[in-house]
């Protein structure tokens, strides 16, 4: 292939393996969206639009708008004629990129000590000057984990799809937005430099949109779009300008040439903090975190496979692959990385609040995404990149699995609303109840993913959140960080604060996790006489994805175990994933680390026991606390009092950003800059003013001409008396 | 001699000026305007016997003009007679802007 450029030939004992077909793992989703796009293109030339309008969407509305977008799998008469091809080619492309993923690790483990990130040049895109940015892939440790969870979990949702969309009419179009995100997921992951991965960005930020409002026909999805669109540009500015003054002070934006430069960073600087806390902004809104978190929950209005891939397992964790990837920047910047800590803490104590008490299913998911990656980012920010890293992909496999399980579910009650006519929402626990004994292998496996959510041992999200907290803990003492202070604050205070709200969070986390699974699946069933005997097991075509993830859920604390655990017990080997990580992250974690170290065995001990407590005292505290037998159905729920219906609204958080700014933009919008300043001074001053203006001359001199001759005759004696009495004083002196 | 000849020419002037200016009657008017080029065929001759006979040359030339103009502007008179029965020019602004 011609792409195959010498540039990097030769010199990475990567090079000639299977790790030089990288750039063949993007470009096989591309593929799979060009054809994809065409069969959805085909068939609105035969059938008309590809348009949900078509799937008699209104008859099976309710008036949850945002909530009830997946009201739509059933409905075999409209099912695509060209559905097959898209079931090929749609998970068929991700398999293959997976494979080739696989093969690449594979290629990366048999070299031995491999510490230089593999970069293949294509072409230069942007030779202006002295800014020049090529387009090029950089295979290393990081990007590798990256693309496997991208294109592993990638894969098993869009296996799962195909049970899940089949029937809607526009599923090829579905596959088609899909594949284009994988795609530029990939391209965010594996870009060498930060405009090439700011394309990724920008390009997954798309897809989001296009699918949240896949079923664009109801305004309330067409709009948590629009919204999660114009959030994440406020963080996208934010970026923008910390690649600008990378460029402005460095010259330069790839990863390798910056990272080289990194010693020469002034550490703390107000330069390097700005650049962080920029970068950190671009985050904020990408992985929604406090305060631009307020569009992830209502993605939920896309099919439930998007919040799955989309919004759980992937592209919202963007903002910490960006961190850990520009980790020499942030371990420069102490102050910006206590800031990271501080929101990642208050965000996933915050959502975990909101999560008590919602009663959408896929909302309950939402808030406790918002709530997970605000942990992953508190470890970022303390310079546990391999813990963040690792919460990331720990989080990929139960939050897919916790997303689908619930797509499943939802699947089963719009199956058996359908089938009875009825019309209620398919999405509220309250209207679920007693969902195991119709759906054992989905209850099973969404116990495991609850499990591991809440972080109880074995399951693999107590390793990873353990990891975070205990990683925290540590860097109180001697790190950098603790040295700094952020706004006053001596950062062990901040430390310890932001340990507390981690563990509080924790509590929450179980709470709201065991209310979940207590009202979906446990006492009595509400769905309604009828409508019960209509409750089944989804089809294998999603269990079997599930199986996979509920195993990944189960077992994927094995990738990087504790030393205070390996020594206890013959699991498997200590920190794969931290010494895998090394070569990239090693260096920035250690000068976050700074004098500090490591907390000592009895600490640690005493920290994990104090976390596994917390864990399962929350699933205590919600067993014993909630009665899901006295939960009516939601037609028949009487509206919350007090706190309880604070949280229930989000504590108004949509409400006060509308007000504070949302009416304010459309008021000076509207009476500012539409009425005066576009009507009134473009419109009114200059183009009418001009036109009024021309006419105003034109009509004083056309009162000079009189028509009187009389009048010209003087006016033209007039003229030469002047010019003769003008030359007689020039000449004549 | 040069300049009586040149003071009475530039009073013939001043005359068809005032003529112009002020009377409303076409055909005064018109006369007016004779009245002025011939203080210039005046002006032109008092210097020729000064400085030489190319002046004389150019009152011929005036005196053709002079005539061609009398009978195009004295015809365009009569036709604006026929069409409106006056020559008083308040009464003709046809060249209003």
């Amino acid at each position: 292939m011609l792409i195959q450029s010498a540039a990097s030939a030769g010199t990475n004992p990567l090079a000639g393996t299977a790790a030089g077909w990288m750039w063949a793992i993007p470009l096989l989703p591309l593929l799979g969206f060009l054809i994809n796009g065409l069969v959805a293109l085909t068939s609105a030339a035969h059938f008309g639009p590809a348009d949900p309008t078509a799937a008699s969407h209104a008859a099976h509305g309710d008036d949850d708008g945002a909530g009830h977008g997946d009201a739509h799998a059933a409905h075999a008469s409209t099912r695509h004629r060209f559905a097959a091809v898209t079931s090929i080619v749609g998970p068929g492309v991700l398999v293959a990129a997976f494979l080739l993923a696989a093969a690449a690790f594979l290629a990366m483990r048999a070299v031995p000590d491999l510490s230089a990130p593999f970069v293949q040049r294509y072409f230069s895109w942007m030779p202006v000057g002295d800014l020049s940015v090529d387009v090029a892939f950089r295979l290393d440790q990081l990007s590798m984990v990256m693309v496997l969870v991208v294109t592993g979990v990638g894969m098993l949702i869009h296996i799962f799809s195909v049970g899940y969309m089949r029937e809607d009419p526009g599923y090829p179009r579905y596959f088609a937005y899909l594949n284009l995100f994988v795609f530029f997921m990939l391209v965010l992951v594996l870009g060498a430099n930060y405009p090439l991965l700011f394309i990724g960005w920008e390009g997954v930020g798309l897809c989001s949109y296009l699918l949240i409002g896949f079923w664009f026909s109801e305004k309330a999805n067409a709009d948590a779009g629009k919204k999660a669109f114009i959030v994440n540009r406020i963080g996208d500015f934010g970026f923008l300008i910390a690649m600008f003054l990378l460029f402005a002070n460095y010259g330069t934006l790839d990863f390798s040439a910056l990272q080289a430069q990194a010693g020469a960073f002034v550490f703390g600087g107000p330069l390097i903090t700005a650049i962080a806390l920029f970068f950190f902004l671009g985050c904020t809104g990408k992985s929604a975190q406090i305060p631009l978190y307020i569009w992830l929950p209502d993605a939920m209005a896309g099919p439930t496979p998007v919040s799955a891939l989309i919004h759980a397992a992937t592209m919202v964790t963007a903002g910490v692959y960006l961190i850990a990837r520009s980790n020499f920047i942030f371990a420069a910047a102490p102050v910006a990385g206590l800031t990271v800590i501080v929101v990642g803490a208050l965000t996933a104590f915050f959502a975990a609040t909101i999560g008590l008490k919602q009663w959408d299913i896929k909302k309950v998911l939402a808030y406790s995404t918002v709530s997970q990656l605000g942990y992953m980012f508190v470890g970022v920010g303390a310079g546990a990149y391999v813990a963040g890293i690792f919460h990331l992909m720990t989080h990929a496999f139960f939050k897919a699995l916790l997303f689908l399980g619930a797509g499943s579910v939802i699947h089963v009650m719009h199956e058996a609303y359908h089938h009875t006519h009825r019309h209620d929402d398919a999405q509220d626990m309250r209207n679920m109840g007693g969902l195991r004994k119709h759906m054992k292998v989905t209850w099973i496996l969404m116990w495991i993913a609850t499990l591991a959510i809440s972080g109880i041992p074995p399951f693999s999200g107590f390793f990873s959140k353990d990891e975070i907290l205990g990683t925290l803990f540590s860097r109180a003492d001697g790190s950098t960080l603790a040295q700094a202070h952020w706004l006053g604050l001596p950062g062990t205070v901040v430390i310890y604060g932001a340990y507390a709200l981690g563990l509080a969070a924790a509590l929450l986390t179980a709470i709201y996790m065991t209310r979940l699974m207590l009202y979906t699946f446990h006492g009595p069933n509400r769905t309604g006489e009828q409508e019960r005997a209509h409750l089944h097991e989804a089809p294998w075509v999603m269990t079997g994805p599930l199986v996979v993830l509920g195993i990944l859920a189960a077992v994927g604390g094995w990738f990087n175990l504790p030393e205070i655990v390996t020594r206890a017990l013959p699991l498997g080997p200590t920190g794969l994933l931290e010494h895998w990580l090394d070569p990239v992250v090693g260096a920035g974690t250690a000068r976050v680390v700074g004098s500090g170290g490591e907390v000592a065995a009895g600490t640690e001990g005493l920290l994990i026991a104090v976390a596994v407590a917390i864990a399962v005292s929350g699933i205590a505290i919600a067993v014993t606390v909630l009665k899901p037998a006295r939960l009516v159905p939601k037609a028949q729920a009487s509206p919350e009092q007090g706190f309880e219906r604070v949280l229930n609204n989000k504590y108004y958080v949509d409400e006060i950003y509308d007000a504070a700014v949302v009416r304010p933009t459309y008021d000076v919008s509207r009476n500012l800059l539409w009425r005066g300043i576009d009507t009134g001074l473009i419109d009114g001053l200059l183009v009418n003013g001009s036109a009024w203006l021309a006419r105003l001359t034109g009509w004083i001199g056309s009162q000079f001409q009189s028509g009187q001759l009389g009048t010209y005759a003087w006016v033209l004696v007039l003229g030469v008396l002047l010019v003769l009495g003008a030359f007689h004083h020039s000449v004549l002196p | 001699m040069l300049a009586e000849s040149l003071f009475f020419s530039a009073v013939l002037f001043s005359i068809g000026v005032i003529g112009v200016l002020t009377r409303r009657n076409a055909i005064i008017v018109f006369m007016c305007v004779e009245l002025m080029l011939n203080a210039v065929n005046l002006t032109f001759v008092a210097f020729a016997r000064v400085y030489g006979a190319g002046g004389q040359v150019f009152v011929f030339l005036v005196m053709t003009v002079a005539a061609a103009e009398a009978a195009v502007g004295l015809a365009i008179i009569i036709a604006l007679f026929r069409h409106r029965h006056t020559v008083d020019l308040q009464n003709i602004n046809l060249l209003k802007g």
